[in-house]
């Protein structure tokens, strides 16, 4: 099979998109004309001009809001946060008109937007570029959360993404736009993975190591270490999407394995992995054999130093030292 | 009233006597909607907020008077009196008053949060300034999908200190985005005076100025100059992809909610209010104007009267008889897909216990 970096597969499926519908406009800073701040949407703007492809001014509500706006006349934005960091400066658009514009209209409007981007630590850009947001998106009802760890995923669920009619916060990471994986052939048909549906990247049995994003290479890389090193069988399970959750392969993970390590860029308090701990001791806590454990990042706002950074992060390392805690 | 007379502009010379008739009942309706809506809130019947427009009739019947197909219009939570002059029904607004699920949003929404896409009315929406950018969207969508056609965006005289507002009013103007922006300037952003609250030269709307979009200020008590203004800016949106600021010089009785314990006496005087109501109330002068054209008469003001009084009265006895939601309502209207059952929507959970 052939491979795409994450970059090029994400533009893949944009770029089919744009083929397929001629309502769905990408919107964003710096998208068009400068190829994208990381070059996600780079060549679209030369091959679908400026109605499709358009950049806007650093006015994250304003574009943002528009996009909404234009979403309930049928029109179908895909918008860029050039880091999601900055949804801080668009949260009531993001929060109360995407989220809750269908409900409060007794589901009378709908938002059929994708708003994407990266959402990530890890490159030294210190604190206000460093926030991972996909456990506060998933806690609004309204709102459907993804994020991608491999070229293919990020390809297939931003198709789904945007054929999607309720707003989707698509969270990708620049330390993944550069890593190649396998991508079908488009002329092999339409490749779109649904959201909602979790995919197991490494079977085990002994522990359980549930993660999302670029905390599921961190995964394989630990469970490769803990299999050659410890002789631990580990099981990695990728989310990909948040909410919807795949609660079942959860479940079914939980009960093959009987012990479980959550993954999770996020910060301790609330978040994604607190979610899911919630949810396997409710539904599965007869199946466990230890309490249910988590590597998240370190609780302070993100370091900038270089020295340090990725200690606060998840990383194999942690990983290993957690699952070998847990004997 | 305005040194200028504006009966004469081609936009209000097109109008027939049955048409002034019709404004003339808009608000008259809109006023008596908002009565017995604020009866009942003293009853304790209706829950939350409620802002109400009383004062303020001639913006909204002036301005979407002028909508057609492709014109459509988004507001704050000052909103009844855009829902009906969009065409909603008293019943469906009352009901959604009173959290019923008859109300136009299924009770889901309240005072702040009417809703009529099928008339173009967008909401209905509780965040100041927070509708100004979906209000450029929905400019922005008929641009896009070739509609010639242009969105009212109404927001309050508070609003314009919003950093929402700014960004939408610099992409409307570089974007070229049929909007009209219309401040309804009631000369208090809740207890706070225009003087205390915004910096300006001029007026508000002149802030235009900075983002190269035209602007014009409108005295809110004259219907027709409310319409001939707002025309000119609705043409210019429609067919020049211009967008524009338009300023309305209103004013409010009631407080900026039925919580607003001191806007009478405490941050304005009786006074003010009284002049207000004696001198340039919308309805008084519009009816004092068509009385002076020959179109109205007394006995046709009283049956208008009459059956205002009694459509709200109807309204409120529509809302109180309606079932509410129940238990089970509260979790549908939250996605599309779930709601449509689509295959989509079985995969995975979208809802936590």
């Amino acid at each position: 099979m052939r491979t795409l970096t994450y970059r090029e597969a994400l533009r893949e499926g944009l770029d089919e998109e744009l083929a397929r519908d001629p309502n769905v406009v990408i919107m964003g800073e710096e998208v068009a004309q400068y190829n994208g701040a990381y070059k996600v949407t780079e060549g679209l703007w030369q091959k679908w001009g400026d109605k499709r492809i358009v950049d806007t001014p650093i006015s994250e509500a304003g574009f943002i809001g528009m996009g909404i706006g234009a979403s309930m006349l049928g029109v179908r934005p895909v918008m860029e946060l050039m880091f999601w960091s900055f949804h801080s400066v668009a949260f009531d658009q993001l929060v109360n008109n995407a989220a809750c514009v269908r409900y409060m209209s007794g589901g009378l409007c709908h938002c059929p937007i994708v708003v994407r981007g990266p959402a990530n630590g890890g490159t030294n850009v210190g604190a206000t570029h460093s926030h991972i947001p996909e456990g506060l998106f998933a806690a609004f009802p309204g709102l459907k959360v993804c994020a991608p760890a491999t070229p293919a995923d990020a390809k297939g669920l931003i198709k789904a993404a945007i054929r999607d009619n309720d707003p989707v916060y698509f969270m990708e990471n620049t330390l993944l736009y550069g890593m190649t994986g396998e991508v079908p052939d488009p002329a092999d048909g339409d490749f779109v993975i649904p959201l909602g549906k979790a995919d197991l990247k490494r079977e085990g049995s002994d522990i359980s190591l549930i993660a999302h994003g670029r905390s599921v290479i961190h995964c394989l890389e630990a469970a490769e270490t803990l299999k050659n090193e410890h002789g631990i069988s580990a099981e990695v399970l990728d989310l990909r999407s948040i909410r919807p959750l795949d609660v079942d392969a959860i479940l079914a993970s939980v009960a093959k394995t009987h012990r479980v390590v959550l993954v999770d860029e996020s910060k301790p308090f609330g978040g994604v992995s607190a979610m899911v701990s919630h949810l396997i001791q409710e539904h599965a806590f007869d199946e466990l054999d230890a309490p249910i454990k988590r590597v998240c990042t370190i609780d302070a706002p993100a370091i900038y130093s270089p020295h340090v950074e990725n200690d606060q992060l998840p990383n194999p390392k942690r990983i290993v030292e957690k699952v070998l805690s847990m004997k | 009233m305005s040194a200028l007379d504006f009966t004469s502009s081609p936009i209000n010379q097109s109008l027939t006597a049955e048409k002034k008739i019709g404004l003339y009942t808009l608000m008259v309706r809109i006023r008596d909607f908002e009565m017995a809506a604020l009866k009942s809130y003293n009853a304790g019947k209706l829950g939350g907020f409620l802002h109400v427009y009383i004062g303020q009739e001639s913006v909204a019947a002036g301005t979407l008077s002028l909508c057609g197909e492709n014109d459509h219009n988004i507001t704050a939570y000052r909103c009844h009196a855009h829902a009906l002059a969009s065409g909603m029904a008293m019943d469906e607004c009352m009901a959604e008053l009173y959290g019923k699920s008859t109300g136009c949003s299924k009770g889901k929404g309240g005072s702040m949060h009417f809703f009529a896409p099928d008339k173009n009315f967008w909401g209905g929406h509780g965040i100041v300034a927070g509708q100004t950018p979906l209000g450029l969207g929905l400019g922005y969508g008929l641009k896009y999908l070739n509609k010639e056609g242009c969105c009212l965006c109404f927001l309050g005289d508070g609003a314009v200190n919003q950093g929402a507002f700014h960004e939408s009013l610099n992409i409307a103007s570089l974007f070229g985005i049929p909007v009209v922006y219309v401040i309804e300037n009631n000369g208090y952003s809740m207890g706070t005076s225009q003087k205390r609250s915004s910096a300006y030269t001029g007026c508000l709307a002149q802030r235009a100025e900075a983002y190269d979009i035209e602007w014009d200020v409108i005295d809110g008590s004259d219907i027709y100059e409310v319409r001939a203004k707002t025309h000119i800016a609705m043409e210019r949106a429609r067919k020049e992809h211009k967008p524009t600021v338009l300023e309305i010089d209103t004013y409010r009785y009631y407080g900026h909610s039925v919580a607003d314990s001191k806007h009478k006496g405490g941050y304005r005087t009786p006074e003010e209010i009284q002049e207000y109501k004696d001198n340039h109330d919308p309805i008084s002068v519009y009816r004092r104007r068509l009385a002076a054209e020959g179109v109205l008469n007394d006995e046709l003001v009283a049956s208008i009267t009459r059956d205002s009084k009694a459509e709200a009265a109807a309204a409120v006895k529509f809302a109180e008889d309606s079932p509410a939601p129940s238990i089970s309502d509260i979790a549908a209207d939250v996605y599309w897909e779930t709601d449509n059952n689509t295959d989509a929507s079985k995969i995975g959970h979208h809802f936590f216990a």
